[in-house]
């Protein structure tokens, strides 16, 4: 699978509205590929249009090296994709089992074809047991996990996810986040997601492409898009300015200990076990600065750094530190002239523990 | 009751039965198209379908009375290439009573689909079904109850129909002659008394008719 290559070239406009501008987007290898922007900006119809049940205007779209769409013609339509769509309301068939759900792709495979393979997925997502319901009658949870199985038990060649946890509540929400990723790194399988959610899109992502007004305006792996926008619309987008791959250490009483770079980071955070990997996401405006070695300050973080860059935004200044990893933080101006910060000199950056962010990684 | 009665309670039953078996494939396959596909000439379509709810029933009489007389076009063609004369049959009754009723069928079957999840539709698309396999599977599955509901309606209607029928079929007892078009007969000739037993008849047909709808919908999806 790892040769897959989706190119994708096409303009889209509904009546009235934007643009959009699928511009050279390509996925190939088997990763998880994020399709990130705010609501609005066009990610859904982009989906859509990959799965054959939008039309673009113009472009082409294609698929390991079969033509989906070109000339401004539906070459391939969606039943003949072989990929697996998971709407934002996960679709399922409300008159169906969940059985039937999962086996409705399956269609021209022998009973006991179908059968083990149904046993396969349910037994994979934890839906042993639920075989007999309906939808209706299970937890929102259990209908996104109904929702993947059915999507991935025909095999498809590309899997594409829109909004996958956006119908949860917040606590299903974090803790299915964590889930996916994992069963989606199992699977291998080439796969878009959209999403606007930021934690969603570090959590879920080895590949970012952010998408603005119907228009990419940045592509590449998660972190570095995270950690370098390319302009202030992407910066405004991602708004979170440090991202900085790490390691639980260990995790008492609601506090994590991680490791990021050369440095020990206290965060708050729901229980996670030792040596898993993290993102750890500070916002510029929560990094506070001090020149003297303040002993009793309350936040937990006090990280020696020195200032590396310093860049006037407005009112704003926005300062790169080193602090053992590079860290961004943003102050006024009158309090820059007043703690007389230029480049290379030393100080202190103070972080509250709940204002780290951490994103687990692995499962 | 005579045997004359039940003999025509029975005919009357079959019509209104025959005619909404007829009309079920056609009425569902035009609520299909109207409620999921654009194209031309769908507003005329759907004029044309609905007419025979607002204009005097004769009038529709005299339409198909037209079309499928032995010199109407319709008629012509069945008598020449197929030897079959429909006019003043039971088989004009079948068409009088399925014209009459489609309408209200095309009516509630069309609403019932459009209230499917088209999004449903489309997943089942992305799962492999082609276009037969989700009508079968997905559309007419969830939209079930309101073609149920538009059945039944229409099979009540067809009972009860008068004008067309006595324009297209006339009356002639034994062979024609249906419930309402007997009642009609037996006032005109003074016999209000027998009139008002088929009157009681046709009023316990329609009223299990509607009643079995309502209980069939009541039900768990």
């Amino acid at each position: 699978m790892s040769d897959f290559r989706l190119h994708a070239d096409f303009t889209k406009q509904f009546s009235g509205g934007p643009v959009i501008r699928a511009e050279a987007l390509e996925i190939t290898g088997a990763g998880v590929t994020v399709l990130f922007g705010p609501s609005g900006s066009g990610k859904t119809t982009v989906l859509r249009c990959l799965a054959g049940l939008a039309i673009p205007d113009t472009g082409e779209i294609i698929c390991g090296g079969e033509t989906w769409f070109a000339n401004g013609r539906t070459v391939t339509p969606a039943r003949n994709r072989r990929l697996g769509y998971v709407p934002q309301e996960y679709a399922l068939f409300p008159h169906l089992t969940v059985a039937e759900n999962i086996a409705y792709g399956l269609a021209g495979q022998g009973a006991a074809e179908k059968q083990a393979r149904v046993a396969e997925m349910t037994g994979w997502l934890g839906l042993e047991g639920l075989a007999a319901r309906r939808p209706a009658e299970l937890s929102g949870g259990q209908q996104q996990r109904v929702a993947l199985a059915r999507a991935v038990a025909r095999q498809p060649r590309l899997l594409l996810l829109d909004e996958p946890l956006s119908a949860l509540d917040a606590p299903t929400r974090q803790r299915l986040r964590g889930e996916l990723r994992q069963r989606l790194r199992q699977l291998a399988i080439p796969t878009l997601i959209v999403t606007h959610d930021r934690l969603e899109a570090l959590a879920l992502g080895d590949d970012l492409v952010v998408l603005d007004e119907g228009r990419i305006v940045q592509r590449g792996p998660v972190q570095a898009v995270f950690s370098r926008p390319a302009n202030l619309t992407v910066a405004g987008i991602v708004a979170v300015e440090t991202v900085q791959a790490g390691r639980v250490l260990a995790w008492e009483n609601g506090l994590a200990t991680v490791q990021v770079g050369g440095v020990q980071l206290t965060a708050v955070a729901e229980p996670l076990a030792a040596g898993t990997e993290i993102f750890a996401c500070i916002r510029a405006e929560d990094v506070m600065l001090s020149r003297d070695a303040e002993r009793h300050s309350s936040p937990r973080n006090r990280l020696p750094a020195t200032v590396r860059a310093m860049l006037g935004e407005g009112s704003l200044m926005r300062i790169e530190l080193d602090c053992g990893f590079p860290l961004i933080s943003i102050l006024t101006k009158p309090a820059c002239a007043e703690m007389e910060l230029r480049e290379g000199a030393p100080v202190l950056a103070l972080v509250k523990a709940p204002q780290i962010h951490l994103v687990p990684r692995s499962g | 009751m005579t045997g004359d009665d039940w003999q025509l309670i029975g005919f009357s039953a079959r019509m209104a039965v025959g005619s909404t078996v007829l009309i079920l494939p056609l009425g569902v396959a035009l609520a299909w198209l109207l409620a999921r596909r654009q194209w031309q000439g769908k507003t005329l379509v759907e004029t044309l379908v609905s007419l025979p709810m607002v204009l005097p029933p004769v009038v529709t009489g005299l339409v198909l009375l037209q079309l499928f007389g032995q010199r109407g076009p319709l008629g012509h063609w069945l008598h020449t290439h197929w030897g079959v004369d429909v006019v003043f049959t039971w088989k004009a009754v079948v068409l009088a009573l399925g014209a009459m009723s489609l309408p209200l069928l095309v009516l509630f079957a069309r609403s019932a689909i459009e209230e499917v999840n088209p999004a449903l539709e489309q997943i089942a698309r992305t799962l492999g079904a082609g276009e037969w396999r989700v009508l079968f599977t997905v559309t007419l599955p969830l939209a079930r109850r309101g073609i149920l509901a538009g059945v039944l309606l229409a099979f009540a209607r067809a009972l009860g129909e008068f004008g067309a029928t006595i324009m297209v079929a006339g009356n002639i007892p034994g062979r024609t002659t249906t419930l309402p078009v007997a009642i009609y007969s037996l006032v005109e000739n003074g016999e209000d008394a027998h009139a008002w037993v088929l009157a009681g008849i046709s009023t316990l047909m329609a009223f299990l008719a509607l009643w079995a709808g309502r209980a069939l919908q009541r039900r768990r999806p």
